[in-house]
């Protein structure tokens, strides 16, 4: 209540913005010292809920994929979650790239999704709300394009993992790996 | 009466020395004993009541079960049932507790159709409606993480879907779930923050419900008529009118509750959860507890991920803007005859959703939840502020008493509304 009469008590320097006045200036400053003090005390509980430095260095994971015929694939586990390596066959990735761009939710091509040609390698979560899709057993079912199928809300993926029908936004992620020889891949 | 002390008319001197110094037992018979209630109450006037108990019901297990749970991913499961084959009446304690959810749902559910129903969220009652919202999406916040506690499949599945709603916001989204597990998926570190918060947010709710009663106990209670009390004539002091009435719902409330817990404790719940978590392998068909099905079923309607996720959110948000969404200076839909049917029909679209939402997504299970969806936000947004313009409603009555005893209404009567208010509660 006192401030709303301090202006025009207050005596204006020369050159200052009329109607403003010395307590203006300090309310101002103190408000944000404490605005910026607050944010520093609130910042390391936040952060604290952030992943910790031991889940940040989990290793990356070696898979060897000689065991893995045409038309197989394996599940592996990188940073508790699984991936889908797959050895397709020649019929899946001429499916996979005969698809015209233009019928894709989420374009790419599958050249630029894979390192070898056969070879797929994807992280096997939904990108809808995260389930793991189908399509990784034989028995398994693998949706109307042939690849994988999410149950949750249905989404189905085609032979290079990319989002063909559902609510999933995207397609399934290409993780960073690299082929350390021709038989191993190394994820992450 | 020395300077500083409260006037107290407690008899008993030991009582009396407290109640001078903190006025508890004055305030308690002036909100509990004395508080003039309508004289109208149906019995779903008992669920405000009802509720309160679970929430101390489900503390005290909670509490205990506490005692003998362990947050680690690799013992979590394996505590759970220790507790229920080992630990004395543990299996009592976790079935209390994981029956008391669902019975906390059904209580809190009823109770906001009460509300919605009979017009308790108008004038002056806006702000003890929208605490009420704040205690629903808390308790949502809390029955979703304490879910996730015993570890099993739908645990880790639930918990894995419910956060990653969260990615669907653009930019910081995907960044928002890795904060909340604290790492790549769900895990050891997000098990052990959602037991904390978990046994936190109860405490909360509990602060929260206390803020919804200090503001009923302003306002008063709305009751069947939607028409306020007009003098002691209409109405009843809350002991032990209300009192009573409240024991009566709560003995047919305990026999309902016990049938739950001892002769089908599992019934409501999904087998699924008896199978430890795996990260690997997603149950063919997840679903979440039933208490969540209505809003999971908004959520798979749309097609898109962001718009699902504002929807579902949405479908609970738009309560708090339900007293300026009615326009109706009508409380009762007893006095709406109009409303009171469209009214029924969202019901009704509440229960289609729980349904389809336990279903698979596939026809024609979608576009019936797509339907009921489009009604759902119909009733708020279209039909509700058109009908408090257009709607004739019926002629109201003069006043409670004149509406429940007829001629007789002059004779007898209960204490002043205004003695309530004439003497706030913190002056006491
Ligand atoms: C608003 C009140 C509460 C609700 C709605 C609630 C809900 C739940 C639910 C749905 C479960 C899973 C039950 C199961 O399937 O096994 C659970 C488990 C659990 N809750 Fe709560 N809870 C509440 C309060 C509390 C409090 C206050 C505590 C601790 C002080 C607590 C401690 C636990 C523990 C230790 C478990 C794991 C054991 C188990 O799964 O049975 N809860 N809670
Ligand atoms: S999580 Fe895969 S479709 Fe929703």
């Amino acid at each position: 209540m006192a401030d709303s009469m301090a202006p025009q008590m207050a005596q204006a320097a020369p050159g200052d913005v009329p109607g403003t006045t010395k307590r203006d200036f300090l309310m101002l400053t103190t408000a944000a010292f404490a605005a910026v003090g607050v944010g520093g005390i609130v910042w390391p509980f936040v952060s604290s809920m952030a992943p910790a430095r031991d889940v940040l260095a989990l290793a990356s994971t070696e898979v060897d994929i000689s065991p893995i015929a045409a038309g197989q694939s394996v599940t592996v586990m990188w940073r508790g979650k699984p991936v889908f390596v797959r050895n397709r066959t020649e019929e899946e990735v001429r499916e996979a790239r005969s698809v015209p761009m233009s019928e894709l939710k989420d374009p790419a091509t599958d050249e630029s999704r894979v390192k070898r040609d056969n070879w797929l390698v994807v992280v096997g979560v939904c990108t809808h709300l995260g389930c793991v899709p189908l399509g990784q057993k034989p028995t398994d079912a693998k949706g109307d394009y042939n690849g994988w199928f999410c149950p949750c809300h249905g989404s189905h993926y085609d032979t290079s993992a990319r989002i063909r029908r559902g609510p999933a936004p995207s397609n399934l992620l290409v993780p960073d790996y690299a082929f350390t020889s021709d038989t191993m891949i190394r994820i992450g | 009466m020395a300077i500083g002390l409260h006037d107290s008319e407690v008899k008993n001197p030991v009582l009396r020395w407290v109640d001078q110094r903190l006025p508890v037992i004055t305030m308690l018979q002036k909100e509990y004993g004395t508080f003039p209630t309508p004289r109208n109450f149906n019995y779903f006037w008992n669920f405000g009541a009802l509720a309160v108990i679970t929430l101390v019901i489900m503390i005290l297990t909670g509490v205990f079960l506490s005692m003998n749970y362990t947050a680690h991913t690799t013992l979590a499961f394996e505590s759970v049932e220790r507790i229920m084959r080992d630990v004395n009446y543990g299996w009592l304690m976790r079935y209390v507790h994981m029956n008391g959810a669902s019975m906390f749902f059904i209580v809190v559910f009823i109770h906001i159709y009460r509300g919605m129903y009979y017009g308790s969220y108008k004038a002056p009652r806006e702000l003890l409606w929208m605490l009420g919202v704040v205690i629903f999406l808390l308790m949502m916040a809390t029955a979703f993480l304490g879910y996730v506690l015993p570890w099993g499949q739908m645990s880790f599945w639930g918990a894995t879907v419910i956060t990653n709603l969260f990615s669907a916001f653009p930019l910081i989204g995907p960044e928002i779930v890795t904060w909340l597990w604290g790492g790549f998926s769900v895990d050891n570190p997000t098990l052990n923050r959602f037991f904390s918060l978990h046994y936190l947010l109860p405490f909360v709710i509990t602060g929260v419900v206390f803020l919804h009663v200090a503001a009923l106990h302003v306002t008063g209670s709305n009751n069947p008529l939607g028409i306020e009390p007009k003098g002691p004539q209409d109405t009843l002091p809350f002991h032990p009118y209300y009192t009573i009435k409240d024991s009566v719902g709560m003995v047919a409330y305990f026999a309902l509750f016990a049938l739950l817990v001892f002769f089908m404790p599992n019934y409501l719940g999904h087998p699924d959860n008896y199978i430890p978590a795996n990260p690997l392998v997603t149950p063919a068909h997840i679903v979440p507890e039933w208490y969540f099905l209505p809003f999971y079923a908004i959520l798979r309607a749309v097609p898109d991920k962001l718009g699902g996720v504002l929807l579902m959110f949405g479908s609970i948000l738009i309560w708090f803007a339900l007293p300026w969404l009615d326009t109706s200076k009508v409380r009762s839909m007893r006095f709406r005859p109009i409303a009171r049917i469209f009214f029924f029909l969202w019901v009704i679209s509440f229960f289609v959703l729980m349904y389809v939402g336990g279903k698979p997504a596939e026809q024609p299970y979608v576009i019936i939840a797509q339907v009921a969806t489009a009604y759902y936000f119909l009733w708020f947004l279209v039909i509700l502020p058109l009908l408090g313009k257009y709607e004739r409603t019926l002629p109201l009555p003069e006043s409670i008493a004149a509406a429940v005893l007829g001629p007789r209404a002059s004779t007898g009567g209960g204490p002043l509304p205004g003695a309530a208010t004439a003497k706030p509660m913190e002056k006491a």
